[in-house]
């Protein structure tokens, strides 16, 4: 049989394509009959509408000029895993405390009451309505639920860092180097996973403990109660109460985020 | 054709084998990253974006470059580029190659990439640019080879080339706009924020590119027996000297919007890059020899591109395509990328100098590209000379 | 035929170190074990039939973390109808606790090395 060599290119390549072809068809194909497709959520876990923050400024602020309290910070870093990394150009921090000036850059005047001058606030993720770092990521790693929580999906995250560019409030933290070299593995909690090297990570409104029925972390450990955490679609739980009776602002609200961590100052 | 690519001269065997010598380095230094994580870059928390970007970047402007000489010759029958299309479109297939190469080696988790194929993401810009990179980087192939491929054989390229030269002229434009999207749709960095980013980005991209073909042509008509044309390599020089002008002008013009409504955000970033930010006692001021120098080198570019004198001798003309290039490549890579995340969202400053492991990386991928760009332009001028004997 | 030596000489250093692979194993004696994972005291029944589960654990594991990540249903009926709570380190692995003594056996014997446990912590060894 004469077969010349464009012809014969020609079918080695198709039939390659099709070899291959069939084999990943495969893979889409269901999987077996005896792994049930059967998930629920979890009885106990809290369900919100609408989960939100507020932090009272005010609060917070007696507590730290007593005793320089970092309780929330701490909490999560240890319910996290969090690793403490000595170069400060590879952070990783979920919740944290910036001055004043900086948390609401471009918001603030330079002859500011005394009791806020300088002073540390909290800053964390702002859960937005409109996250533009949800907008932004290619691979749908970080993503809104139905309850306003964006989360993060470390599985699928390729470390693009397009969210990092994306977020105005500079929330999210990668992990330049493998974070468990800087673990005390002593220390690690078993109950949630470290992270890899590569992927981008910021709070996730403690969304392991909500499941469970518990509250985040932070929330949990404050004892002056200085973040009140609930749904705010609800009209009656404690954080439209306070919305509703003390004036609250917010991170970079020209920018149309709609950020959901309102600040009680 | 390919058999072109095989044999050469002396001194292609040995620019070939000091190019895979410089990738082979690149690449042990890539492997260390693989193995340590992006910590070993000069990338932190603040400045997530570096040196690998901003080559991206600048590179998607390069290649979009091709569309300059497509444009004219197959809209508008300009028969002086007839000789050079080639040339363009075997410039941009390195150009778009080493653009997803440094996206690449810019992951974090490059084994995931599939990830953005097998999730798409319409309402993300990085995904429609991996499909107009894909795309544009098949169209300059397909097209590039196949005529060049009729053009040995004398034969008239066959008749469903013609719709995909067309489609590769606005194709050459997408890429670069969906590039600046990148950037002007993200709130916050306020150098970015701006409408004009994407008509920065093509009128750099037409300068940075043409400039590049125009030292490519000089060097292919000194070392081969294929010359593309005085003219042509004058009428190259023309488009880049206006482009240039307008590259300029608009920088200028966010220059004046940041410094007349002396609004903060639209000004920090260019104070930062050109005077410096002082905080806390402490002064950044890191990049501002590079933006000077990019700005001197832009004067002297336009300076010898705008007298006629200066521009039709090509001695001249080779040190304003040198300048032009430079230029922009400060200005696009360097200047606007890291110069969009600093001062930082909580108004501080963290500033960027790449690591020598990050530019042995970057060097790599510059080697790729020379490499195929090499591989292709002997292939592309092996041809030229045949048909012309 | 030109060569005839060289050429049959560079066949069969071809053919060697094409099959390496295999007398390699032989010689060095690393083919001649089975691998024989553990399996845990306590319950007799996983989540899935034993057959399905030795088949399928990739894609059960694929589907769980998509599941929990991405829509919050932490718990899988499974099909004899019981109730597990979906989580590598507090589920799996609450049986199965020793990593070495099961999940590596057939792993490390097809050269396989999913990178669960980049993240996911190894439940401590009670010594």
């Amino acid at each position: 049989m004469a077969v010349n060599r464009r012809d014969f290119l020609r079918i080695s390549g198709l039939g390659t394509l099709l070899g291959l072809g069939s084999m990943a068809t495969q893979e889409l194909l269901p999987p077996g009959k005896a792994l049930a497709q059967q998930y629920l959520p979890d009885g106990k876990a809290l369900k919100a509408k609408r989960w939100a923050m507020v932090v009272d400024a005010r609060k917070c602020l007696e507590k730290v000029e007593q005793d320089g309290c970092r309780d929330c910070v701490l909490a999560c870093n240890r319910v996290h895993n969090i690793p403490a990394l000595p170069d400060p150009k590879h952070e990783v921090k979920w919740i944290w405390q910036e001055r004043y000036e900086n948390t609401f850059a471009g918001q603030n005047h330079e002859y500011a009451e005394d009791a806020l001058r300088g002073k540390p606030f909290l800053v964390l993720c702002n859960h937005c309505d409109k996250p533009p770092c949800v907008r932004v990521c290619p691979t749908q790693a970080t993503f809104k639920r139905d309850d306003g929580i964006v989360m993060m999906d470390f599985h699928r995250c390729i470390g693009c860092r397009y969210c990092m560019a994306a977020c105005p409030y500079g929330s999210r933290s990668f992990n330049f180097v493998d974070p468990r070299k800087h673990l005390d593995s002593a220390a690690t909690d078993p109950k949630f996973p470290t992270r890899m090297k590569g992927v981008v990570e910021k709070c996730n409104f403690c969304a392991e403990r909500l499941a469970e029925g518990l509250m985040p972390a932070c929330v949990e450990v404050c004892k002056e109660k200085a973040l009140i955490f609930g749904d705010l679609e609800d009209p009656g739980s404690e954080v439209r109460k306070v919305l509703r009776s003390r004036y609250s602002i917010r991170r970079k609200p020209e920018l149309g985020t709609h950020p959901e961590i309102f600040y009680v100052v | 054709m390919i058999e072109k690519a095989i044999v050469g001269s002396r001194r292609y065997y040995g620019g070939l084998a000091a190019l895979l010598a410089l990738i082979g380095v690149g690449f042990l230094c890539y492997l260390w990253q693989l193995r340590e994580g992006l910590g070993i870059t000069g990338m932190s928390r603040d400045v997530s974006w570096g040196l690998y970007i901003a080559q991206f970047t600048f590179f998607v402007g390069v290649a979009a470059s091709a569309v300059m000489v497509v444009l004219p010759y197959y809209l508008h029958n300009y028969k002086l580029f007839g000789k050079i299309t080639i040339l363009g479109e075997f410039l941009a297939v390195p150009a778009v190659l080493m653009c997803m190469l440094f996206i690449v080696v810019d992951m974090g988790q490059p084994m995931r990439v599939m990830n953005v194929i097998l999730h798409p993401t319409p309402n993300s810009m990085m995904f429609w640019d991996m499909v107009s990179l894909s795309g544009y980087l098949l169209l300059n192939i397909v097209i590039g080879w196949i005529t060049l491929d009729c053009e040995r054989k004398g034969i008239a390229p066959p008749r469903w080339v013609k719709p995909l030269i067309y489609l590769s002229i606005p194709w050459a434009v997408s890429i670069h706009t969906v590039t600046a999207f990148l950037y002007a749709g993200l709130p916050g960095r306020h150098l970015w924020l701006t409408a004009i980013l994407a008509a920065r980005f093509l009128a750099s991209a037409f300068c940075a590119g043409p400039s590049l073909l125009i030292l490519l042509c000089l060097i292919v008509r000194k070392w081969t027996r294929f010359d593309p044309g005085k003219e042509a390599i004058q009428t190259l020089a023309k488009i880049v000297t206006y482009t240039m002008l307008l590259n300029v002008f608009f920088l200028l013009l966010e220059v004046f919007t940041g410094f007349y409504s002396q609004i903060p955000g639209h000004m920090h970033s260019f104070t930062y890059l050109f005077a410096g930010l002082k905080e806390h006692g402490h002064f950044y001021g890191g990049l501002i020899p590079w933006m000077w120098s990019s700005a001197a080198l832009a004067v002297v570019a336009i300076a010898l591109l705008l007298n006629p004198a200066t521009r039709r001798n090509e001695r001249t003309l080779v040190v304003a395509a040198l300048a032009v290039f430079a230029s922009t490549w400060i200005d696009k890579g360097m200047g606007l990328v890291v110069g969009g995340f600093i001062p930082n969202m909580f108004d501080t400053v963290t500033e960027y100098t790449p690591t020598l492991l990050e530019v042995g990386i970057t060097l790599m991928v510059w080697g790729i590209g020379a490499t195929v760009l090499t591989v292709l332009y002997k292939i592309a001028v092996s041809v030229k000379e045949e048909v012309a004997a | 035929m030109y060569d005839k030596g060289k050429i049959f000489a560079g066949l069969v250093i071809f053919l060697c170190v094409f099959t390496s692979p295999i007398w390699y194993n032989v010689v060095t004696g690393k083919a001649a074990y089975k691998p024989d994972p553990k399996l845990p005291v306590r319950e007799k029944q996983c989540v899935a039939p034993k057959e399905t589960m030795i088949a399928s654990h990739m894609t059960l594991l694929d589907t769980w973390r998509d599941k929990v990540v991405r829509e919050g249903d932490r718990e899988y009926v499974a099909w004899d109808g019981k109730v597990h709570s979906i989580s590598l380190s507090e589920g799996c692995m609450k049986c199965h606790s020793d990593k070495a003594a099961f999940c590596d056996q057939c792993h490390n014997y097809v050269n396989v090395s999913p990178y669960c446990w980049d993240c996911h912590v190894e439940p401590k060894e009670k010594k």
